[in-house]
């Protein structure tokens, strides 16, 4: 078991033959993700590495029978294509494109949401089911299979929380970037449930940061409804107000969205959490032998 | 990307939001000459900076004749402004704008930002105009209005209803004014692909007009592509060099007030670090995330413009490699090293892909200042240690 995706989804790539796409797409192919097909307007009925592209996601999704999209297409793009996606019965798109503008991503939301296609990002690493579906930019290797959720705003700091965690001698269950930007898809409090549900995720791990106010959100979900443990880490205690660090939704913006406010509230709910994100191993260890 | 009041004020001009007159001056002589233009009898000599707080800092002065228009802009042009938004070093001021004197009776605040729990735009409007909005929402909360607008029913009569009766504005005259003026605010703010619009204060005049006395705006960085003419209104003097010259490289650079310079890849991994470094006892110079291609030429450009930070007696380099290996990056801090003179401790953390690999290839190279390190515990550590020693 895991979340939102196994060994048996069946994927396609929009933006499929870019530069991106192409070597990402075939990342995922070695890892064993089963990528059944791409989207690049004008190459419909070519080959490439070896799987079919199509026209529109319509043809891909009656052809293949896909039900998630990755999506590389470029940032002014990413709206239609996810608008697209949905529109043509996709269930999860992931979007890893960086630089989608906000007002975009609002109206594609919205819009997903009507269809009730679920979304990961942008501008996020993607989703990983350990040794057994990438949908993503992430190095596979690091994620070996286990019992541990993960759930993360930030790229490198997946890879940096899932290392530890194996290191411990865990696993990852299932692994989601969500993205650091103003708006995202599936955010803390849609996958806690999903994780809570799953009988192979003993543990979860989430990473946070400055900025908006979902982990606060988390933390008000994980006090009603969550049973297993949680570690959290956010990010940016030593971040200047008013600076926007890195990610677009990384800033606090008129005394809001520091992290002191965001771990006081999730340590209220139970959460075991630290304060450097060297220590994230070790509190699983900690919460897994109480 | 911000912009000036005087260039928020030329867009508003273009929707039909009411501003006083005014006109941008760069010297003593032009803001005499607009003052003359304007006519008077009362002017407002006001700083241009990218930064809220100018009055109280002694940006923004009240002149009664020709010869205060003059003196006040001797004073201001030049001067470094500090406001609570500057940071203690403050702002340089280049440009003034010298505006009409209007009536006041009362002030108002109005504004849009993106509700990003709601994830839409949402209306915000006070009595408490003139004040700071954060100091209101602090305080007295319940004097906020906040009307989320869906884009996809746009601005409706309800939204505006609900404006001008939070707002306890009875007067049908003025309601039409207020909802008219908040109707055309929502629509700049729509597409221009605004961040955040603030007018405060918004003005009531004594024949019950509503005009906007102040103007600020901010863009979404993501959408300049498509506004040519708004990035057209950038003004780089008033960002900060360093960021600006990290940003050209594919940097993400933040400074800060403390001794340790930060390399690192990916922002959250970036903020991270510097809240470990804090968490041992040491002190973040910077943000600095190199992105996800780290490579020879923009590892050397971190170090060249942390470098550039006097403070800076060690450095952290602290990268997780994913899909880029660590081999190549190792190298390419070899590489960096000899392009760049770092005369500071390196302490170096390379993880994930071939990270066995890389830590070979930098003992091999044996550089005298440039220590490995085994984990971001470790290397913190070592960089806090490092910065004590020197």
């Amino acid at each position: 078991m895991s979340i939102l995706v196994n060994k048996d989804t069946k994927v396609i790539v929009q933006g499929f033959t870019g530069k991106e796409g192409s070597f990402h797409a075939e990342q995922c192919l070695a890892y064993g993700t089963k990528i059944v097909g791409g989207v690049t307007p004008n190459k419909g009925g070519t080959e490439h590495l070896g799987k079919p592209v199509f026209n529109t996601v319509k043809e891909a999704v009656a052809s293949t029978g896909a039900t998630v999209s990755m999506i590389f297409v470029p940032p002014a793009f990413v709206a239609d294509a996810v608008m697209e996606a949905a529109d043509a019965g996709i269930e999860l798109a992931v979007i890893i494109t960086e630089g989608a503008p906000v007002r975009d991503m609002q109206a594609a939301k919205a819009y997903a949401t009507k269809h009730s296609m679920k979304t990961i990002g942008p501008n996020c690493p993607g989703i990983i089911t350990a040794e057994e579906c990438k949908i993503g930019i992430m190095p596979g290797v690091i994620f070996k299979k286990g019992n541990i959720g993960l759930i993360s705003k930030s790229g490198t700091l997946t890879y940096e929380g899932a290392n530890q965690v194996v290191k411990q001698g865990f696993g990852i269950s299932t692994a989601v970037g969500i993205g650091g930007d103003p708006i995202i898809g599936l955010s803390y409090k849609d996958l806690l449930p999903m994780f809570e549900a799953d009988p192979e995720t003993h543990a979860i791990v989430m990473i946070g940061e400055i900025g908006g106010d979902l982990e606060i959100q988390a933390a008000a979900f994980i006090k009603e409804h969550i049973t297993k443990p949680v570690v959290a880490f956010i990010a940016g205690q030593t971040a200047p107000k008013g600076k926007r660090m890195g990610h677009a939704g990384a800033i606090v913006s008129g005394g809001a969205g520091t992290a002191a406010e965001k771990m006081a509230a999730l340590e209220a709910a139970g959460v075991k959490v630290v304060v450097s994100p060297a220590d994230i191993g070790k509190a699983v260890a900690e919460v897994l032998s109480r | 990307m911000n912009i000036h009041e005087y260039q928020a004020k030329q867009i508003f001009a273009k929707y039909g939001i009411p501003t006083p007159k005014g006109l941008m001056a760069e010297s003593v002589k032009q803001a005499v000459i607009n003052a003359e233009e304007l006519g008077g009898p009362i002017w407002v000599v006001k700083a241009q900076i990218h930064a809220g707080g100018r009055g109280l800092g002694g940006g923004v002065k009240l002149a009664k004749s020709i010869d205060e228009v003059k003196k006040f802009s001797e004073e201001i042009l030049g001067m470094t402004l500090v406001t609570h938004q500057t940071g203690p070093e403050g702002k340089l001021v280049q440009k003034l704008y010298i505006e009409e004197g209007a009536d006041i009776k009362d002030e108002l605040y109005l504004g849009i930002v993106l509700d990003r729990a709601r994830e839409m735009p949402v209306i915000m409007a006070s009595t408490e105009g003139g004040m700071a909005i954060e100091d209101v929402a602090h305080d007295t909360p319940e004097k906020i209005i906040k009307v989320a607008v869906d884009p996809a029913i746009g601005f409706q009569g309800f939204h505006g209803r609900e404006l001008v009766f939070g707002l306890g504005i009875t007067d049908k005259a003025e309601q039409g004014k207020f909802i008219k003026l908040a109707a055309a605010l929502y629509k700049l703010y729509l597409e221009n692909d605004a961040e955040m619009i603030e007018i405060n204060p918004l003005v009531k005049t004594g024949s019950g007009d509503f005009i906007a006395l102040d103007g600020k705006m901010g863009f979404d960085d993501s959408a300049l592509g498509r506004h040519p003419e708004i990035e057209s209104m950038r003004d780089i003097s008033e960002e900060d060099a360093d960021e600006r010259e990290a940003s050209q490289y594919g940097l993400s650079y933040v400074s800060l007030d403390g001794e340790i310079g930060c390399m690192v890849n990916g922002a959250g991994l970036a903020m991270g670090t510097m809240d470990t470094i804090n968490y041992m006892g040491g002190t973040p110079a910077n943000f600095l995330d190199v992105g996800g291609s780290a490579n020879a030429e923009t590892v050397a450009k971190g170090f060249e413009i942390i470098l550039k930070n006097p403070k800076v007696k060690a450095i952290f380099v602290n990268i997780f490699g994913g899909i880029v290996r660590c081999d190549r990056i190792a190298n390419g801090i070899l590489e960096a090293t000899k392009l760049v003179d770092v005369h500071v401790p390196v302490i170096v953390r390379l993880d994930g892909t071939n990270a066995p690999e890389a830590a070979e290839i930098l003992r091999n190279a044996n550089i005298a200042n440039v220590t490995s390190a085994t984990d971001l515990a470790d290397g913190a550590a070592k960089a806090v240690a490092a910065a004590k020693q020197a």
